[in-house]
């Protein structure tokens, strides 16, 4: 019965057809081979929040998209840089679809939100270049 | 070309070859010639005397695997199949009405598409040149109708062209190919081509030009009864007092080249995209229900690989229920065949060689994203004449596909509103159930503008968020070095899917992968 109740509840949602998104997205689908959003949340919500989700809680199925919060991993600034330009294993190098810019501020953005309090060492464009 | 010095015609050399070498001979010369074009398939498999007791372990009952285990289990060999899925099929899937899907996050859809009506999330196409696809097809009795790629009657659309509104795509195909060949007979008039062609060559090239370019007496592309003839009339031919057509005003030159319509002219030349292609009726997963006619008791569902390590002359495969549910279980065999997808692959923990490790730890997987929109009408049909058939734009949706299949039917028909790859896909992948269908909607409503009105139920899949590949299709970051190692063999254990193909992507990949791992794994033990 629950079942039944949450499939109406999504029928209906998605029947009634709000016509806006419950995000804001005026800034997304602005180019076929990069992303435009410029500031750390929204580069974060546009892509990575495909994978590890909007709370950055991450995902578990066959394989696993690791979880962002409290993640000690993030440490080090270059290890998110390298891994969002580069990729590894189930995560896809990101190097393509963001500029330098962008690649610093949604690092810096994962650095200092979901519980991760790693406001020094900033990521900078000049850095995320070397790192190319 | 029919016709040679020789006095051979190819034609007759086919017939005399034929005639004196066979069948066989006749395939080869044929091939050689130009006339047969295959993928690497070579026909069936009879693989014969397999020694007894001898236990192949295949991960994976997607097309690969479920491929390995029916001809291997013909063979004679002892044959298990572990799936993560309650079902069979991998990227080989179908959603219809009363499925539930839940991707990675938790998000749930309950499809509520009417009887008869789907979405093929993964592959939708079957190219007729798939041929190692469509055998199995035909030995399995999965009915097969044609998927329509080109409509000459669909749109291509630009939001920054033409006041963003559609153009048919007969008139923009028509009016690129008339101007084209104006220009070129213009060349040639002039004499411009004169070291490139004989004055007999141009000759003949002009009239070529003329009937290729529908050009006027003149050799010009101007509105007139022979551009609409081909790219349709302002006022249609018809029967009786009104029955007179007048012609259709033909766009410039420089209109289609400044907007991107043009990109999508030859979307149907490519080569996987050549009239025939094919799609099952019902829903591509036909072709998976198909295998699993086959080879379902040999599968062990809900079951993900948490291990694989040999052992000596052993392969083993640990495994838990997907649920979590229960203790650990081992698989034991003599070799094994995995085409877990290297994104999930990289994250078990494994004892393949740091060579193929590497391998499997560089491939991503892409971003790609299907919406299947249900309306109440086919308002596309009804109003709009388009029946099957595909529409392209410069809009996050990219394309528009028109069900080829019971058209002309009253009542709900679902459309494929979006495939998008790239930047698009990865925003898609990013937002909700509920969010990715209202944005299929506002932009597919500027095309047609019937989608609100007519909305009925929406469904969707983002590849990265597929708990059971997380990604599309493996992409090489380095083939030419890393694809033969690939290939080999690592311990007991032989890699195959559609990453392990030149046809990645395409079923005919993961098949023809499969089929060559069966092939050299039999070889390897019948030999050994």
């Amino acid at each position: 019965m629950k079942a039944l109740i949450t499939s109406i509840a999504l029928t209906l949602s998605i029947s009634a057809l709000a016509q806006e998104t419950s995000i804001d997205t005026s800034t997304w689908f602005d180019d076929p081979a990069t992303l435009t959003q410029t500031d750390g949340a929204s580069i974060y919500a546009g892509v990575c929040a495909g994978c590890h989700m909007p709370s950055g809680q991450g995902a578990n199925g066959a394989g696993k998209y690791p979880a962002l919060t409290n993640n000690s991993s993030l440490m080090a600034t270059a290890y998110p840089i390298s891994l969002v330009i580069h990729g590894h294993k189930a995560m896809p190098p990101l190097g393509g679809l963001l500029d330098d810019e962008q690649v610093a501020s949604v690092v810096n953005f994962i650095r200092t939100n979901f519980g991760n309090n790693y406001a020094d060492n900033q990521a900078s464009a000049e850095l995320v270049k070397s790192m190319r | 070309m029919s016709f040679n010095p020789e006095g051979v015609t190819r034609r007759s050399f086919l017939g005399m070859v034929g005639a004196v070498a066979g069948a066989a001979a006749m395939y080869s010369a044929m091939s050689t010639m130009g006339f047969a074009s295959p993928s690497n398939w070579r026909g069936r498999l009879n693989l014969q005397g397999a020694p007894d007791n001898t236990n192949i372990l295949i991960l994976g009952a997607g097309l690969a695997g479920m491929t390995a285990a029916f001809e291997l289990r013909n063979a004679g060999y002892n044959v298990k199949v572990l799936e993560y899925r309650d079902k069979a099929g991998g990227r080989c899937w179908t959603l219809r009405g009363g499925d539930s899907y839940t991707e990675l996050g938790g998000f749930t859809q309950h499809i509520d598409f009417a009887e008869g009506n789907y979405l093929n999330p993964g592959p939708w196409r079957i190219p007729s040149d798939h041929f190692a696809v469509l055998d199995y097809c035909k030995r399995f009795g999965v009915k097969l109708e044609p998927f329509i790629q080109v409509n000459y009657n669909a749109y291509l659309h630009d939001s920054e062209a033409f006041d963003g509104k559609p153009q048919r795509f007969k008139e923009v195909a028509t009016d690129f190919r008339g101007h084209v060949a104006e220009l070129l007979a213009k060349v040639v008039d002039q004499k411009g081509l004169d070291q490139e062609v004989t004055a007999e060559d141009a000759e003949k090239l002009l009239a070529a030009l003329k009937r290729y370019g529908a050009l006027n007496d003149g050799f010009e592309y101007v509105t007139g009864s022979e551009s609409s003839a081909f790219r349709g009339w302002a006022h249609h031919e018809g029967g009786g007092v009104d029955g007179k057509p007048t012609p259709s005003q033909i766009n410039s030159l420089s209109e289609i080249l400044n907007s991107t319509l043009w990109r999508n002219l030859t979307a149907g030349d490519n080569l996987h995209m050549q009239s025939t292609i094919f799609q099952p009726v019902g829903g591509m997963d036909m072709i998976a229900k198909g295998f699993e006619a086959q080879v379902g008791e040999l599968i062990t569902y809900n079951a993900k690989v948490t291990r694989i390590s040999h052992e000596g002359d052993q392969v083993n495969a640990a495994w838990v229920s997907t649920d979590g549910s229960g203790s650990e279980q081992i698989e034991t065999a003599d070799y094994c065949i995995c085409t877990i997808p290297f994104s999930v692959l990289s994250q078990i923990d494994h004892d393949f060689s740091p060579r193929m490790s590497e391998i499997i730890d560089s491939m991503p997987y892409a971003s790609a994203f299907k919406a299947g929109i249900e309306f109440k009408r086919r308002f596309w049909e009804e109003d709009e004449h388009i029946y099957g058939g595909i529409s392209y734009t410069n809009l996050p949706i990219t394309l528009i596909s028109y069900p080829p299949y019971n058209m002309f039917s009253e009542g709900p028909a679902v459309l494929l509103a979006a495939y998008p790859w790239g930047a698009f896909a990865y925003q898609f992948n990013a937002l909700s159930p509920e969010d990715r269908i209202a944005k299929v909607m506002e932009y597919g409503s500027q095309i047609h503008p019937q989608y609100y009105d007519e909305f009925k139920t929406g469904a969707s899949v983002a590849w990265h968020r597929v708990p059971w590949t997380l990604g599309c299709y493996g992409l090489w970051q380095d083939r030419e070095a890393d694809y033969l190692d690939a290939t080999a063999m690592d311990g007991r254990t032989l890699m195959a899917g559609e990453h392990i193909s030149y046809l990645p992507a395409w079923m005919e990949g993961a098949v023809l992968s499969a089929l060559d791992a069966v092939e050299r794994l039999h070889t390897t033990i019948t030999e050994a």
